[in-house]
């Protein structure tokens, strides 16, 4: 077996890499109080990849023996990531510059952190989907402590650290698993070994049906971790809360939506036989996910937790697509990646530039009064939480409501009818904010806040993307779509 | 397709305040006077323009024969899912959408004096709002329908929260949750009825129009009613989903309350009258109780809600709370003449709807002009005050007797058509009887308020020095006035508008049949079989 490489198909991670590198070697030769500035560089690193990638879109290979995938799945998927990674590199410049974080280590681990998560979207492999994963997961661990000085911080990254290598182990021991019921890694043989299983001829035995029954359990888990589904979320709020800010909001929709991708590809593409089976298990999981998510986040007074638990519940509703994902079923998920991805940045954008120096200020009470004085990030940080709730016009709305078309459709109408409550209820805590903004007078004389100009590209990206996926979702639509053709 | 400047008139009569809402937010911040001009301009350009909408709305090149709506406007907006950029107007949408110009400038220019801080966000806000409500009734997509449904919830949320009275906060969230609630509901109605379409025709849309061509099994209309009626009677709102209202109306700025109850109350009677009834009739005829087979739940639900609504109204000690509850129980009236569903009383039930956005529209207005000067609602702090304010006095005497029915007004028209109607079915003949209470109880608690606050002497000396109404004040009420009287005396005018898309509306829920079998009348005027004092169209009389 000759060894087939392909630069191309592994351009965006190549890219991605090589600026991280270049960052590396720089941060040592530039002064420490510029070190700030490599984030512009990172930038243009993302901006380099996000050009190197969108050539790939309609073009199909397969390299590396089969490990990775260039498809119109993976291609969407990865410029998300790229987004997101933009995005968070924009927010980390005035975060890092604020909080006095000298380190250009910072934007390359982002920059790596964004190729594992790149590698997870065209990997089809579970080798390479595992690898992807733990670039990412290594990085993120650290990023979570960047802030060394700050207790919560150190705490956020050990937990992420422990829990999250535990979580790994059982991944590991899923594709091992697997490995073992089918003989292979790669996503197509499994496919062909499993549907070989389901028509007629058993091909795997009642013993290695047990394996596989076992493998997915376990896979469901690891994978489970990643996206912060209940029962495996435990760790999300902490984690989220002892994070600097922009590296929270990175993990929030990054390695969630990085998750989701590989986690789809893997069900959707080695596991349709099992359908039946999985689609159960991610029933109960999206209805307690999104039930907890909800319910936890009323009672949060602390905005960066209170959206740590809309994150959960958000990846309760992109769960009700996956267990309804069957073939075209699953686009809405895409699209509501990238909604969410949208409107989740642009609400910790705020979140961040509210919180000033020493990102002390999170709290409800902090909130009171802004409105009218910083009208701009008020705007913006309510149009992002209406979207989370669902508001029509924005893109959570067109997510949530092209999600669960999608989901009846597919006769889960009783997960439907929950999801349903759960957005009235997740209605109130969005909107919480906003009275807080608009309706109450400050107790304390408001301190300055500067919104610097990276803080206003993103949340200028933000709020239009919000409007316009709200507005004008046909485009996307089509897109998701064409993506989700690739994974047949 | 009647276009003004190039633009379709809906998109323009729809969008002009949006583009205000612009503007207003690019002008500067202390130019009080220039965002207030604005404001009131663009919302009067608005009225002016939707004139047109009445004066071409017979020309035929504008009017689609199929469906009998006017001036539509068709464009593909998310294909995959079947929904659509549509438009259009019958009669019973142009005279809400009248209705709705009409107030929106009124309340704007109410506002005047009574707004003294965030003024610029104010004014944005309310023509905000106006599009949202002209969205609504001029969308003819479920879909659309429910985006611009959603959407109008979010700037009257901000108007009560921020520019509302002490219990603002606790009403506007309220008022949100409420409503959203519903609206979710009937979004899973809605997509109910778009699966069950696209599994009997292979086709998936949110055309209202085509949903009403096919029939829904009675096991699928049973629900979906049901989650519409939840989403349209708290919006109505309908005993017992009312309890938002008062609340509502009390704690939101003048202009917030009549924009809430002349226009906003409208659409969840809309919504039974274009949605409700025309595309669940088996599941209509079955809660109504028409035919007597069934239990009329329906019915029940009218009756309490005016009944209940005006003995509370009796009991109220804050002025604008007593005029909420009044709000209860003349929306139960519209209600009562929509389910009848006899073309009288549903024509007497969709003129109501426009007499209560009028009359109602006023009283709160009025209550606004005394609460500017005084700073109190409580009826027990005013007495006397025609001595003081005769202008004021005069005014809210003939919204007073709007109000209650007083013949030669308009709301008597209104609520004659609807019990009439409803007497015109042997089956619910009983209900036009038990709502009659209703008129005695609101005769009462208006007069009873009008005595307290405008006659005796003036017994509070805060009282003694109040202006009487300036020129803008007064001037609100002219279009008020006039109309009360013109529906009062000559309802024709507005009744042909609602002929055709009444009698659509009858015939889906009692069956084409039901015309037929009625004895066809040449001339309406000569006819033995029409009650002496009700207006009647040329068309056949409703009787059996």
């Amino acid at each position: 077996m000759s060894l087939e490489i392909s630069y191309w198909a592994v351009i965006p991670e190549i890219v991605l890499s090589l600026a991280g590198i270049v960052i590396m070697l720089l941060a040592p030769i530039v002064e420490p109080e510029s070190r700030g500035r490599l984030g512009y560089l990172a930038f243009i690193g993302t901006v380099l990849a996000g050009a190197a990638t969108a050539p790939l879109w309609n073009k199909s290979m397969v390299a590396f023996n089969g490990m990775i995938t260039v498809d119109n799945y993976g291609t969407f998927l990865r410029l998300i990531f790229i987004l997101i990674a933009a995005l968070s590199i924009l927010l980390s410049v005035h975060f890092n510059r604020r909080e006095e974080i000298n380190h250009g280590e910072y934007f390359a681990l982002i920059l790596f952190a964004t190729a594992g998560m790149s590698l997870m979207a065209a990997g089809t492999d579970l080798i390479i989907i595992f690898l992807g994963l733990e670039i990412l997961s290594i990085a993120t661990y650290v990023l979570a402590g960047f802030k060394r000085s700050d207790v919560k911080s150190n705490e956020s990254s050990l937990k992420y650290f422990l829990l999250g290598s535990f979580s790994t182990a059982f991944l590991l021991y899923g594709i091992a698993f697997a490995y073992g019921a089918t003989g292979s890694t790669n996503l197509q043989n499994i496919r062909q070994a499993l549907g070989a299983a389901t028509q007629g001829t058993r091909l795997l035995g009642p013993q290695t049906n047990t394996l596989l029954l076992l493998s997915l359990a376990l896979l469901i888990a690891g994978f489970g971790f990643k996206v912060a589904t209940v029962p495996f979320h435990i760790w999300t709020p902490d984690v989220y809360e002892g994070a600097p800010t922009p590296v929270t909001t990175f993990m929030a929709v990054g390695p969630k939506a990085a998750g989701f991708a590989a986690f789809l590809r893997l069900l959707l593409t080695a596991m349709p036989a099992y359908h039946w089976y999985w689609a159960g298990i991610l029933w109960i999981l999206a209805a307690l996910t999104m039930t907890l998510g909800n319910v936890v986040a009323l009672v949060q007074p602390n905005l960066k937790r209170m959206l740590a638990y809309s994150s959960i519940a958000h990846a309760g509703y992109i769960l009700i697509g996956m267990a309804a994902g069957r073939e075209l079923n699953a686009s809405p998920i895409l699209f509501y990646i990238l909604a969410y991805t949208l409107m989740s940045v642009g609400a910790f954008a705020v979140v961040l530039t509210v919180s000033g120096k020493g990102d002390l200020r999170v709290n409800l009470d902090d909130y009171a009064g802004l409105g009218f004085q910083q009208p701009v990030l008020s705007f913006a940080l309510s149009l992002c939480l209406l979207s989370l709730a669902g508001i029509p016009l924005t893109a959570g709305f067109m997510g949530k409501f092209y999600l669960f078309t999608t989901a009846v459709q597919a006769g889960y109408v009783g997960l439907v009818i929950i999801a349903a409550l759960n957005s009235v209820v997740s209605v109130f805590y969005y909107v919480r904010p906003v009275i807080y903004m608009f309706m109450r007078e400050s107790t304390s004389p408001a301190p300055e806040i500067s919104v610097p100009v990276p803080v206003i590209i993103t949340l200028i990206i933000t709020t239009i993307g919000t409007l316009w996926l709200g507005i004008f979702p046909a485009g996307f639509i089509q897109l998701a779509k064409e993506s989700l053709l690739a994974l047949k | 397709m009647l276009h003004v400047m190039g633009i379709p008139i809906l998109n323009l009569v729809c969008y002009v305040p949006l583009a205000g809402f612009f503007i207003i937010l690019l002008l500067d911040r202390k130019s009080v006077t220039a965002i207030k001009w604005t404001a009131n301009l663009v919302a009067l350009l608005d009225f002016i323009l939707s004139i047109p909408l009445i004066l071409s709305f017979n020309n035929p090149s504008y009017t689609d024969p199929l469906t009998n709506f006017r001036y539509i406007i068709k464009v593909p907006w998310i294909t995959s899912l079947g929904a659509q950029y549509y438009f259009g107007i019958d009669g019973i949408s142009l005279l809400l959408i009248m209705l709705t110009t009409l107030l929106g400038f009124i309340a704007v220019l109410s506002s005047w004096t009574a707004i003294e801080h965030r003024v610029k966000e104010y004014y944005a806000l309310l023509l905000l709002l106006q599009t949202g409500m002209l969205g609504t009734f001029m969308a003819l997509d479920f879909f659309l329908f429910y985006v611009f449904w959603e959407i109008m919830l979010v700037p009257m949320y901000f108007l009560i929260g921020v520019w509302g009275s002490e219990r603002r906060l606790y009403s506007a969230i309220k008022f949100f949750l409420y409503t959203l609630a519903g609206s979710v509901l009937m979004l899973l109605g809605i997509l109910a009825l778009y699966f069950d379409y696209g599994r009997q025709t292979g086709v998936y849309t949110f055309n209202v129009i085509e949903l009403q061509r096919i029939g829904f099994p009675f096991g699928l209309q049973y629900w979906v009613f049901l989650a519409f009626f939840v989403g349209f009677a708290i919006k109505v709102p309908m005993f017992p989903f009312h309890t938002w209202l008062p609340d509502a109306h009390t704690d939101a700025p003048t202009a917030g309350s009549v924009i809430l109850a002349g226009v906003l109350l409208k659409m969840g009677t809309y919504g039974f009258v274009r949605f409700g009834l025309p595309l669940l009739p088996d599941a209509s005829r079955y809660f109504i109780g028409i035919g007597g087979k069934s239990f009329p739940w329906m019915m029940w639900l009218c009756i309490i809600g005016i009944i209940y609504g005006a003995l509370v109204a009796l009991m109220q000690k804050d002025w604008k709370r007593l005029v909420a509850y009044s709000s209860v129980s003349h929306l139960g009236f519209c209600m009562l003449g929509i389910f009848a569903a006899t073309p009288v009383a549903v024509q007497g039930g969709v003129l109501q709807m426009i007499n209560h956005g009028l009359s109602t529209g006023a009283l709160f207005l009025l209550v606004g002009n005394v609460y500017e000067r005084r700073h109190t609602r409580l009826i027990s702090e005013y007495g006397g005050l025609s001595h003081i304010m005769p202008l004021y006095a005069t005014i809210f005497l003939i919204m007073t007797l709007s109000s209650i029915g007083m013949p030669g007004l308009n709301g008597f028209i209104g609520e004659f058509m609807i019990l009439q109607g409803t007497f015109s079915d042997p089956t619910l003949r009983i209900w036009s009887g038990v709502a009659v209470v209703g008129i005695v109880l609101g005769a009462a608690y208006m007069l009873w308020l009008f005595q307290r606050t405008m006659f005796g002497e003036v017994t509070n000396p805060k009282n003694e020095l109040l202006d009487d109404l300036n020129f803008r004040e007064a001037f609100c009420y002219v279009p008020l006035i006039i109309l009360s009287f013109w529906i009062g005396l000559y309802p024709q005018t507005f009744l042909r508008y609602l002929d055709d898309p009444v009698n659509r509306v009858v015939s889906k829920v009692r069956g084409s049949d039901y015309f037929k079998l009625s004895i066809p009348v040449a001339d309406a005027t000569t006819s033995p079989t029409v009650a002496p004092g009700t207006v009647v169209a040329d068309r056949p009389a409703p009787h059996r």
